[in-house]
């Protein structure tokens, strides 16, 4: 497993990149011990113009260096957050509605569409103006937007798993249908389900910078999408502003999507294997 | 009452006829943002209606930036020894729009009836006035019930805007088809409005100053979004940009542009004063200590400077510098962080959190938030800002619910009118975001107030400001940021545009354009 993974190039460079990004996040209170706030130097000045300023300050003279390594630390906690919350809602549910059918599957499908049909992006930016903006918040929201996806994922594989023979097997020795469920199905569902999360922490990192952006961040935390929507006015005269915190997310996305894309290759051999054929024929 | 008539005569004639070449001719485009809803003077009163109805309509008075009146409808006046009977002398040949004769009725009708009915900040100050009376067509008396000092700034066209009898008298005010087509005494006529493009006027040619106005038309443009405004001008598409109309992010890289020259002037009537409420009820700031650190610990330079690229003021407390009366001999709070320390040391401050509201009016005001809780948390006070909306800010300061929030309100050039509302006990008022939000009462200072507002004389009255204003700052009701400044943006080529206290509300009238 492992070694399919880690032959698989892409898959490297994301790993290395993502720990490159969780030890900026981890060494920025020792890195800037005051803070992303503190005002630091003229505004405006751009990078390399003062020594010990190397991305240059913002529209407050902040320095832009330790904004981007403690808004490293809001996308990632919000990324892993809101997506295990997302997995505890929609696992559960979905394995429930796999695994028994009828009208738990019904039930449950229907509910899972109410919140499909609302698009994501909206229904996050209306949960946070309600319960007004914070980590918290946000949070939820994004969890809220996560899950269906999760859902009808894990029911997917679950109803497929528990015709298998082995579950039928299972039941003959005389297990109890939870603990069928627990201990012989979803163990089997668990890459999918993995490769989905990796995408997913990619996709809240990315509705947490939106919603920042739209000035629904929250105010007491320094983040990414925050310090885009701020330089967004001054976009005209101090680039930086934007450019650095857009590259911060660019190579985070990138490194999880590309985490995401070795992982499944690497659960799926089969289909990689055809992949990479299909790639040389067409070559 | 000869001499006055006659130094106010040439007051009038070098107004209207300087020495320098005027040149007439032209149109102006100037943005108004967001569009009025309405222009009848009379009925509203926000700022784009003041800002385009200035135009149209006048009062008996206008004030130059140091807030000194000028003639305007009426020629000259006096008032009485005790402070208490105004006689206005009209000017003669003045007409409305339609062409019908303007009179003392005119005055008399809008003062007594139309604006008590429809204008609360008028009402407030008619409240002193026992009767209005015209013994003949160009001469209108006020007298007052008691000397009411700020009186003479109420003569201003957003405060009293003297609105036509014959068209006015005994109809329903807010539903009059004439509102949609304003009729004033003003320098320019209402022509046309294409809602959500422009508002049109043209030149009055029967305006009653000769040679007035030198400018053929002016244009009112709504544009919608800030960056398409800066935008509008850097094209050439606008001439004017009045002052909050765009971010002030993009003010320096406009400012920087050949032929565009900006001016801070033109807000004295107003002094628009900014500040911290401190919630003076509960939590850590309900102590003077804590308020006082506050003071100390707030690099309010460094604001200005950046958020506000250079204009404005520090204010030194409750009066602006630019209302009347005003004294800097009082207690100077500099940025000290030391000095907050021992403070709050002394207090025994325990680190409670407490919460601090931004002002939702935009980047300038997020960022004027951070910066103030970055110098407090320097000094060992914990903030945290909290978001909202307009409507969430209104809630949350009408019910109190707040440890610090920033606003800021006008003051119409006397501390009667726009500055004691904020301090006395009977301005508190549960449910309402104006006013004396903070919960400061203060009885004793309350009395000082309400005696500096009637005594007589200037000299009085500086004097008892001058006490009010050495004790209020040393108790920090509130925490005073700056006397705020928006730059007027114009092409420099645009002469005599900001002369008033008012600045662009009534500039039209003398502005010209050089060839």
């Amino acid at each position: 497993m492992w070694k399919r993974f880690s032959s698989n190039m892409g898959a490297m460079v994301g790993v290395v990149l993502l720990l490159a990004v969780i030890v900026v996040a981890l060494t920025a209170p020792l890195l800037f011990p005051n803070g992303p706030w503190q005002m630091v130097q003229r505004p405006f000045l751009a990078p390399m113009a003062v020594d010990g300023l190397p991305l240059g300050t913002d529209t407050l003279g902040r320095n832009v260096a330790a904004q981007l390594a403690y808004g490293a630390r809001v996308s990632l906690l919000v990324g892993l957050v809101s997506t295990l919350v997302a997995l505890l809602i929609g696992v559960p549910l979905g394995a429930l509605a796999g695994f028994y059918g009828s009208w738990v599957d019904e039930g449950a499908m229907r509910f899972t569409e109410f919140f499909q049909t609302i698009p994501n992006f909206a229904l996050a930016i209306v949960l946070v103006a309600i319960f007004e903006p914070s980590l918290a918040s946000i949070t939820i929201a994004i969890a809220i937007v996560s899950w269906p996806p999760v859902a009808r994922l894990v029911r997917a594989e679950v109803m497929s798993v528990r015709k298998r023979e082995f579950v039928d097997a299972a039941r003959l020795a005389g297990l109890t249908r939870p603990r069928i469920l627990l201990t012989q199905v979803l163990p089997n569902t668990v890459s999918p389900i993995i490769v989905m999360a990796s995408l997913m922490v990619a996709t809240a990192i990315l509705l947490e910078s939106s919603l920042s952006f739209l000035g629904l961040g929250d105010p007491n935390a320094m983040s990414w999408g925050y310090m885009i929507g701020a330089a967004r006015t001054v976009i005209r005269t101090s680039w930086w502003l934007s450019f650095f915190p857009g590259i911060a997310i660019v190579i985070t996305v990138l490194a999880l999507n590309l985490i995401g894309e070795g992982l499944n290759d690497a659960f799926n051999p089969h289909l990689s294997r055809r992949r990479a054929r299909a790639g040389k024929e067409k070559a | 009452m000869t001499y006055l008539k006659a130094t106010t005569f040439l007051i009038a004639a070098a107004l209207a006829a300087p020495v320098a070449a005027q040149q007439a001719g032209g149109r102006l485009d100037i943005v108004v943002q967001p569009e009025p809803p309405g222009l009848m003077l009379g009925l509203v009163q926000n700022g784009p209606t003041q800002l385009v109805a200035g135009d149209i309509y006048e009062s008996l008075l206008r004030y130059d930036t140091d807030l000194v009146p000028q003639p305007s409808l009426a020629e000259s006046w006096t008032i009485s020894d005790d402070g208490l009977v105004y006689t206005f002398t009209l000017r003669e040949g003045v007409t409305w729009h339609d062409g019908t004769p303007f009179t003392a009725a005119d005055v008399v009708f809008s003062a007594d009836v139309f604006l008590r009915e429809t204008h609360a900040r008028l009402r407030s100050s008619l409240a002193y006035v026992d009767s209005i009376t015209a013994p003949d067509d160009l001469t209108v008396v006020f007298t007052l019930k008691e000397p009411f000092g700020p009186f003479i700034n109420a003569f201003e066209t957003g405060t009293m805007p003297i609105v036509p009898k014959h068209i006015y008298d005994g109809t329903d005010y807010a539903n009059n088809p004439a509102n949609a087509t304003p009729i004033g005494t003003g320098p320019f006529k209402f022509e046309a409005w294409e809602k959500g493009s422009y508002i049109h006027l043209v030149k009055n040619e029967d305006y009653y100053i000769d040679g007035l106005p030198y400018l053929d038309e002016v244009f009112y443009r709504v544009i919608p979004d800030a960056a398409a405004r800066a935008v509008a001008f850097e094209t050439g598409e606008v001439d004017v940009l009045p002052g909050g109309s765009v971010e002030n992010w993009d003010v320096p890289r406009l400012t920087q542009m050949d032929n565009v020259c900006s001016t801070g002037n033109g807000w004295e009537f107003f002094a628009p004063h900014a500040w911290m409420w401190l919630n003076n009820r509960e939590g850590p700031t309900a102590d003077a200590k804590f308020r006082q650190a506050v003071m100390y610990a707030m690099d309010r330079e460094f604001v200005k400077d950046v958020v506000w690229n250079g204009y404005g003021k520090v204010a030194t407390g409750p009066i602006s510098s630019k209302t009347n009366f005003y004294s800097d001999d009082v207690t100077i709070y500099d940025h000290n962080p030391d000095k907050a320390k021992e403070l709050l040391a002394e207090m025994g401050y325990d680190g409670t959190p407490v919460r601090l509201l931004p002002l939702p009016y935009g980047e300038t005001w997020q960022r004027w938030a951070e910066a103030v809780r970055q110098n407090l948390s320097e000094v060992g006070i914990n903030v945290e800002i909290e978001s909202t909306d307009v409507a969430g800010w209104n809630e949350k300061t009408s019910q109190w619910d707040y440890d610090m929030a920033f606003t800021y309100l006008y003051q119409y050039g006397d501390p009667a009118l726009g500055v004691s509302r904020n301090y006395t006990a009977d301005r508190i008022q549960k449910g309402s975001p104006w006013n004396n939000v903070e919960g400061y009462d203060n009885p004793a200072l309350d009395a000082k107030w309400a005696a500096a507002a009637t005594m007589v004389t200037p000299e009085e009255r500086a004097a008892a400001y001058l006490d009010i204003q050495k004790e209020i700052i040393d108790d920090v009701p509130v925490a005073w940021l700056l006397e705020l400044e928006f730059p007027t943006i114009y092409r420099c080529d645009i002469k005599d545009l900001v002369t008033t206290g008012i600045g662009v509300n009534d500039g039209p009238r003398n502005a010209w354009i050089e060839k």
